[in-house]
């Protein structure tokens, strides 16, 4: 499923009154399966975009478009499970439609079959990452959105958990964007990066990786990343 | 064990004093027993109990429903609140007796007044707990729920509603304990009936044993429910919750 992006800008006005543009000339497009990384310093505008793409916030100039049946599926920063339902209830919430069958694959694949009946506050960060994930895809979205979902956690479970993500996507092809401060996700998982301007952000350039993500060896990563240091935008 | 050891150092205590004071203004646990066999066995004790339990009910469930509401509509539109905030901070200091005695004149000495009269003494408590839990919901939840697509009924009841509860719970709580106090007033003031009128009876008669036969089966009705009800549900409605070991 196509997304089409044109944020020509976005304002907030402070409590004193005062306007300040958070995001100035977000333009780009993403084609059905295909993970577009947005890299950007700390307080960018980033968490802004993710808003107004997902349709929380109307209030900026430009066009969001996407078909209005799109099913979208989010990971949040924080995991941002009710901690009033057990992880298969959180699951099941966001995914009614999602059978049994699909569901216990799910929750194989990412490891959290032993976990179905426990609360959010018997998991460690990294299972409720998981279980956020096991929910942005129970949805089988149109549109994956994944808001630094690997950000805390130690190297082997980020590894682990990039490795899943990466299946998961290619498994249903399924339009993603990634939001992240890791030079080295963003080349293992995107098919193309978009680096960010400080405040008011736009994006300052593009970068289309051609190797397909599951043939990328350790050395076409280092030759990316020598890459990416030329452009000399990588400042995070 | 404990409960049993404090009610046999009140039962005790209740003696002493009763001995020091003199039967006239204190009589001894037997004579307050003999006085609620007696009233229990002309059936007299169990209608009036259950009369006032009957306003209880009705009343705590109507200022709970509409307290819920109007809380939650406060908390939710700015409107609202600044239009329904006055009216919050009159009732709130109304005093009890003023609301009672204004709904028998206007309405007669009659069951709706009186159940009338003690849920709007408990209406402005239960507006203002949901109008605090309404307003610390999160709002990280309800996006997490519009971005997924869920349902407007079923985020209401997965979403809100779970965070609201301790709220509801703390509403009813306090609600109850008011409730409890008041009905008896609405009662001693302008109903033939009830465990209020018994008691106003009792005291115009000088009635000690009578008296304190209808005071203390109240309280022990009062507890029961408390602890057969009220404690239980709220330990099945916040199991989700760590426990502390």
């Amino acid at each position: 499923m196509r997304l089409d992006v044109d944020i020509a800008r976005k304002t907030f006005i402070n409590a004193a009154g005062e306007r300040t543009d958070v995001l100035s000339g977000i333009n780009f497009v993403l084609a059905t399966g295909e993970v577009g990384v947005f890299i950007g310093p700390s307080g960018c505008g980033k968490s802004t975009m993710l808003r107004i793409l997902t349709g929380l916030d109307h209030d900026f100039q430009g066009q969001v478009s996407r078909p209005a049946d799109a099913r979208i599926g989010m990971v949040f920063q924080e995991p941002r499970l009710l901690p009033w339902r057990s992880v298969e209830d959180n699951v099941r919430l966001a995914a009614p439609q999602a059978g049994a069958a699909r569901l216990s694959q799910l929750f194989a694949a990412l490891e959290l079959n032993g976990h179905r009946n426990h609360f959010p506050h018997e998991l460690s960060l990294g299972l409720a990452r998981r279980v956020a994930l096991a929910r942005a895809f129970a949805v089988e979205p149109d549109i994956l959105i994944l808001d630094e979902p690997l950000a805390s956690l130690d190297a082997t479970l980020a590894a682990n958990l990039r490795d899943q993500i990466a299946a998961l996507v290619d498994n249903r092809s399924v339009t993603t964007m990634l939001v992240t401060h890791d030079i080295d996700d963003a080349v293992r998982l995107g098919d193309r990066l978009f680096f960010l301007s400080p405040r008011p952000a736009q994006i300052l350039a593009t970068v289309p990786i051609l190797t397909p993500r599951a043939a990328r060896s350790e050395a076409d990563l280092n030759r990316i990343k020598a890459d990416l240091a030329r452009l000399n935008v990588v400042n995070v | 064990m404990l409960r049993l050891l404090s009610f046999v150092v009140f039962l005790a205590s209740w003696w002493i004093a009763s001995l020091v004071v003199g039967d006239a203004k204190l009589p001894a646990p037997p004579a307050v027993l003999a006085a609620a066999v007696a009233e229990a066995r002309s059936g007299a004790l169990f209608f009036n109990l259950g009369v006032t339990l009957a306003r209880v009910a009705l009343a705590f469930t109507l200022a709970m429903t509409l307290g819920a509401a109007i809380g939650y509509l406060m908390g939710r539109v700015r409107l609202a609140d600044r239009l329904g905030d006055p009216w919050l901070i009159l009732l709130l200091n109304l005093p009890a007796l003023v609301v009672i005695v204004l709904a028998y004149i206007w309405a007669g000495l009659t069951e709706a007044a009186a159940i009338a009269a003690i849920a709007i003494n408990k209406l402005p408590t239960a507006v203002v707990t949901l109008r605090e839990g309404t307003r610390a919901l999160d709002p990280a939840l309800e996006e997490m729920a519009a971005i997924f697509a869920v349902p407007r009924s079923r985020a209401f009841r997965h979403v809100i509603l779970p965070q609201l509860a301790p709220y509801i719970a703390a509403a009813a709580r306090s609600g109850l304990s008011l409730v409890w106090k008041i009905v008896l007033v609405a009662e001693l003031l302008g109903r033939p009936n009830g465990v209020g009128f018994e008691i106003g009876v009792a005291f115009q008669l000088f009635d000690i044993p009578l008296l304190l036969a209808y005071s203390l089966t109240f309280a022990a009705v009062v507890l029961v429910i408390e602890t057969v009800l009220v404690q239980p549900l709220e330990a099945r409605l916040f199991r989700w919750r760590p426990h502390a070991a």
